[in-house]
């Protein structure tokens, strides 16, 4: 339970220092939407071949947008090295890690549900017909693109150019699940459930998810501390 | 029981030994003074006595424990070049979230109890980048003493103070080592240090030129280490 109070306390600490300057929120919200926009203006909406391929415009969207979060993640605690007062506290670096990547999941995923809509308008798809499913898509694949983006985010942290650094880290990594991700939301926002065909998918992700997760909770201790 | 031990510890920046054979030790309600030139190894040695980075070779004990264990981290208090606390958070928030991740029974109280004490009572609900120098000073030592560490690890912790600041401190200090926790500071305020300080131990080039209890003639005249032991 201390643990899971700890993660609370670290996630709470995140959310709330985020939610008071919206720094990453604010250009994570407006990338995406302009992305959103230019894509709409790039693709017709009303053709087949860009329906067929809105999955993977929309997690395109989410990736960069989500970059945006992710690389705060860790540099938030560079300015008065508040990392060092993290360290020094008696919680396991599994908790820090685990407390920031569940505040950069929800700031993520609530960039992607005010998109979500946008997205809806711009492409006239039936989007909330599969919500339910859609949202577990989303939540899977946020995590895993959260747990990998946070753990780069702590290699990261005292590099020059981590903003660069970050999206080069993270993406190939990330690649089965956004693979994943991008086949299963091509179908649920055009409204069609799952098919059978494409449960492997679901079964990547989840296991993606669950391999790397267990992968940077057994690394961030070595990763903190040099 | 020793309070800090170092014993044969090694540092290297690639092929570069920052710090070289060291050995240390502090008994419970003693204050260590590490004096020494830039780039002598001070402030290395003491993130590795905290915890935030592993030793090349050799250990470190506090109290029997290794720096990582979660019981020995309740032990220690660091205050190190930045103030470790958030801008974007008032003075309260901020100590109550260490008091929270300390494990406090109540962080809250114990938040406002420490803003008193160094005189931050009247700003408790202001946000810290809102705050003067002294003020943010005062609030990284409230921090560092919020969960009563039996350990204090302060590196350079008189630069910047100022006065007020430097007096909190000093009080502080003075009523930890009374009470039998131990200090382990950096500082090149010597006058300052040498003040509290009932051991030094002078690194040069890495290396420990001098350990030993501080003397009246250090006190008297705080260039007397450098020009017996060190490199004048």
């Amino acid at each position: 339970m201390r643990f899971f109070h700890q993660v609370w306390v670290v996630a709470a600490k995140d959310l709330r220092a985020e939610l008071r300057t919206k720094e990453a929120i604010n250009s994570s919200l407006a990338f995406a939407l302009v992305i959103l926009l230019m894509f709409s203006f790039a693709f017709d909406p009303l053709a087949d071949t860009t329906r067929e391929m809105s999955g993977g415009l929309l997690w395109i969207v989410f990736a960069f947008a989500g970059t945006l979060v992710l690389n705060r993640s860790f540099a938030r605690e560079l300015p008065n090295d508040c990392l060092d007062g993290l360290i020094a506290a008696p919680i396991s670096g599994a908790a820090l890690f685990l407390g920031k990547a569940c505040a950069n999941f929800l700031l993520v995923l609530g960039v992607q549900l005010v998109s979500l809509p946008v997205f809806g308008v711009f492409y006239s798809v039936p989007w909330t017909r599969q919500f339910p499913e859609l949202l577990v898509v989303l939540g899977l694949g946020t995590w895993g693109m959260t747990v990998v983006g946070t753990v780069s985010s702590a290699l990261t942290v005292n590099i020059r150019l981590r903003e660069l650094m970050l999206p080069m880290l993270t993406y190939p990594i990330l690649f089965p699940a956004l693979l994943g991700a991008m086949e299963l939301t091509a179908e649920l926002v055009n409204g069609n459930p799952i098919a059978p065909d494409k449960l492997g998918f679901l079964k990547l992700m989840i296991g993606f998810d669950v391999i790397y997760t267990a992968v940077s909770l057994a690394l961030v201790e070595t990763i903190l501390v040099s | 029981m020793t309070a800090v031990a170092v014993d044969g510890v090694w540092k290297f920046y690639g092929d570069y030994p920052a710090l070289r054979d060291i050995h240390l030790e502090a008994a419970p309600g003693t204050c260590l003074a590490l004096i020494g030139r830039n780039g002598a190894g001070k402030t290395t040695l003491l993130r590795i006595v905290a915890g935030f980075s592993r030793p090349g070779r050799g250990r470190v004990r506090i109290f029997g424990g290794a720096p990582r264990d979660t019981e020995t981290r309740r032990k220690l208090g660091f205050i190190g070049h930045g103030i470790s606390v958030y801008d974007d958070l008032s003075a309260l928030e901020n100590l109550t979230l260490y008091g929270r991740l300390y494990g406090l029974p109540d962080p809250r109280r114990a938040a406002r109890e420490w803003l008193e004490r160094t005189g931050l009572a009247r700003v408790a609900n202001g946000l810290v980048r809102e705050f003067s120098r002294g003020m943010r000073q005062r609030l990284a030592v409230a921090r560092a003493f919020l969960h009563e560490p039996q350990v204090l690890l302060l590196d350079e912790p008189f630069t910047a103070l100022d006065d007020r600041a430097i007096a909190v401190l000093q009080r502080l200090l003075r009523e930890a080592l009374a009470s039998g926790r131990t200090v382990v500071m950096s500082t090149h305020q010597l006058r300052e240090a040498l003040e509290l300080a009932t051991h030094v131990a002078l690194l040069t080039r890495g290396q420990v030129a001098f350990h030993g209890p501080s003397t009246p003639e250090m006190a008297a005249d705080p260039g007397y280490v450098y020009a017996r032991y060190g490199e004048g």
